[in-house]
């Protein structure tokens, strides 16, 4: 009883062969990047594991904590605190300022959303390499997912806002509906710009450790715990583009059209000029440029 | 095996590597000595010659030809480190080739969901986002969940499914894993050392899922230790040693020469080719 053995044909008369057969039986190349239509069908198709996924890590999060869930809200809210004692408080920004704990408490809340979603949208690819090596699925549905989780969190600090809206006095108006499209459009801009910096961070990880300064330095010129407005009006030696750039910045202008939304004593003149425009802008450069830019590096994820 | 050997035309290939080559790049190689100034001659001149800018490259797989038909099952064996489960992982598409190229009929899913599961999150939430990250849908996963459950036999000493996984032993956990993992049909099947989970009880059941497995889908490939799993579920084998295709036949053979190169059964008379009679 003897058994030939199939040896592989000569390399040299298989180069051809091979490729010729993959060709003949409508063989397609494992692990190219599909057009993007494709992949955009592709990213729908698995929304479902997207919020599940967000869902999942928002639970996990607290889940080995005695006070389980209600950190979701406890978190911002301690936030919030400090960042009164030190710029209302020992600062004395409040100055000049209406109804200053909602000012800050919105500015705080709607900032960390923005912050923490570029955060883990650096680290999306490059923290999830497991996940990258072992699975098949449209790469972009990491950082969307992580983003979304962040907007659940935001969710959460929003009741806690309602909440201290109430205590403080200021009375539920119909502007609060406004909520709604500031939201949206800031969740795409958040989207977009991780994924860019995911894309970066994919390639580059030391981008992760040099986060942190740069999204404090934004943090700082965004008008969280001040007001742009009036920083400007007491300096009116300033150069006028440094007022535009202040003014025309995606956070700030976030801040400061959820302030319009939601405090009584925030005017519509305390906006920069066409701010809807900005903030409407923002949102599709950096959602569709950054989901472009994210979608041309697809093939090259969870590569060493 | 006879039609085995007997390669001809009208069989239908799922999975064809022609001459793949997949060369890994390490970074922060460098000799502790100076390496955070290795560090930063790899930023600032990228071209220079990479070992000396503390970038190494492992040449994992080297130039490595084959092509699966449909209905087969193909085992990979050798010596730890012979570049196996990253073959496997470049036909998944998961790793980018550096010459050659791999096609493949549709998409071919490894065996394995374990990194999207959360040890923070109850058995029954795992088996939902697990199915999910697979690429399920929801009423399929709701369709199978019995099933999956079951299967894994997480319930049989109690209602540990509703407890954050964490809590569970680590053989009840890769119980867990293999059977979401398995729920699934798949076009072509790469198994990863799967077999080797939990108690012999288990490990029974899960080589016929696994068998199973391969009359739904097209094409199963095993990357296993345990060269009894290899030849209960494959006919043909790959054997690959340093990155290189070493041989390619049927398992009873490829196993034989294995053997004698690792020398797991020692023979006195030790021939490398087996000539025909």
């Amino acid at each position: 009883m003897s058994q030939v053995l199939d040896t592989p044909p000569s390399p040299t008369a298989a180069q051809e062969d091979l490729a010729a057969l993959a060709a003949r039986h409508g063989l397609s190349v494992s692990g190219a990047r599909p057009p993007l239509p494709e992949y955009i069908r592709q990213l729908w198709a698995r929304r479902h594991f997207i919020t599940a996924f967000a869902t999942a890590k928002l639970t996990a999060q607290y889940s080995q904590a005695k006070l389980g869930q209600l950190w979701q809200v406890m978190t911002p809210l301690l936030n919030a605190a400090v960042y009164y004692f030190i710029f209302g408080v020992l600062l004395g920004t409040k100055r000049g300022v209406p109804d200053y704990i909602p000012f800050l408490v919105t500015g705080v809340f709607v900032w960390t959303f923005t912050q923490t979603s570029i955060m883990t949208g650096t680290r999306a690819i490059s923290g999830s390499i497991g996940l990258v090596r072992a699975l098949h699925f449209p790469r972009a549905a990491l950082p969307i997912s992580f983003c979304l989780q962040q907007l659940q969190q935001l969710l959460f600090s929003m009741a806690a806002l309602v909440l201290i809206l109430f205590i403080v006095g200021v009375p539920p108006a119909v502007s609060w509906v406004l909520v709604i499209p500031v939201l949206t459009l800031q969740f795409v801009f958040n989207a977009g710009a991780s994924m860019v910096l995911a894309r970066i961070g994919a390639k580059t990880p030391d981008i992760a450790q040099l986060m942190p300064f740069i999204l404090r330095t934004w943090m700082y010129v965004s008008g969280v715990m001040w007001s742009i407005d009036n920083l400007l009006k007491q300096h009116h030696g300033w150069p006028v583009w440094l007022d535009d750039v202040l003014r025309a910045n995606p956070a700030a202008v976030y801040i400061d059209l959820m302030r319009f939304a939601l405090i009584d004593s925030f005017h519509a003149s305390q906006l920069p000029p066409h701010v809807w425009a900005w903030a409407v802008g923002w949102a599709v450069l950096a959602g569709v440029g950054g989901f472009i830019y994210f979608w041309k590096a697809e093939e090259t994820y969870g590569r060493g | 095996m006879a039609d085995n050997t007997a390669l001809t035309d009208e069989r239908i290939p799922t999975v064809i590597a022609d001459g793949v080559d997949i060369v890994y790049r390490i970074n922060g190689t460098g000799s502790g000595r100076g390496s955070a100034t290795a560090a930063l001659n790899r930023i600032l001149r990228p071209g220079q010659a990479q070992k000396a800018a503390g970038t190494r490259t492992v040449h994992a797989v080297k130039n490595v030809s084959f092509v699966a038909y449909k209905g087969e099952a193909v085992g990979l064996i050798g010596t730890n480190g012979s570049g196996k489960s990253t073959l496997l992982k470049a036909v998944a598409g998961l790793l980018p080739v550096e010459r050659g190229k791999i096609y493949t009929d549709g998409q071919p899913s490894l065996l394995g969901v374990n990194a999207a599961l959360m040890g923070d999150l109850t058995g029954e939430r795992n088996v939902y986002l697990g199915g999910l990250a697979m690429g399920m849908t929801r009423e399929q996963i709701k369709e199978r969940y019995q099933e999956i459950v079951d299967f894994s036999g997480i319930n049989e000493k109690g209602d540990f499914i509703s407890l954050p996984m964490r809590t569970y032993s680590s053989g009840m956990g890769s119980r867990l894993r293999f059977s979401i993992a398995a729920a699934k049909d798949h076009d072509v099947l790469l198994i990863d050392e799967a077999l080797a989970t939990g108690d012999a009880k288990f490990q029974a059941r899960s080589a016929q899922r696994i068998r199973e497995m391969r009359e739904h889908a097209g094409t199963v490939f095993l990357v296993s230790h345990s060269l009894a799993a290899i030849r209960d579920t494959c006919e043909r084998t790959l054997w690959l040693e340093r990155g290189e295709l070493r041989m390619d036949g049927p398992t009873e053979d490829v196993l034989k020469e294995y053997e004698e190169f690792t020398g797991a059964k020692k023979k006195p008379a030790a021939k490398p080719k087996p000539t025909a009679a």
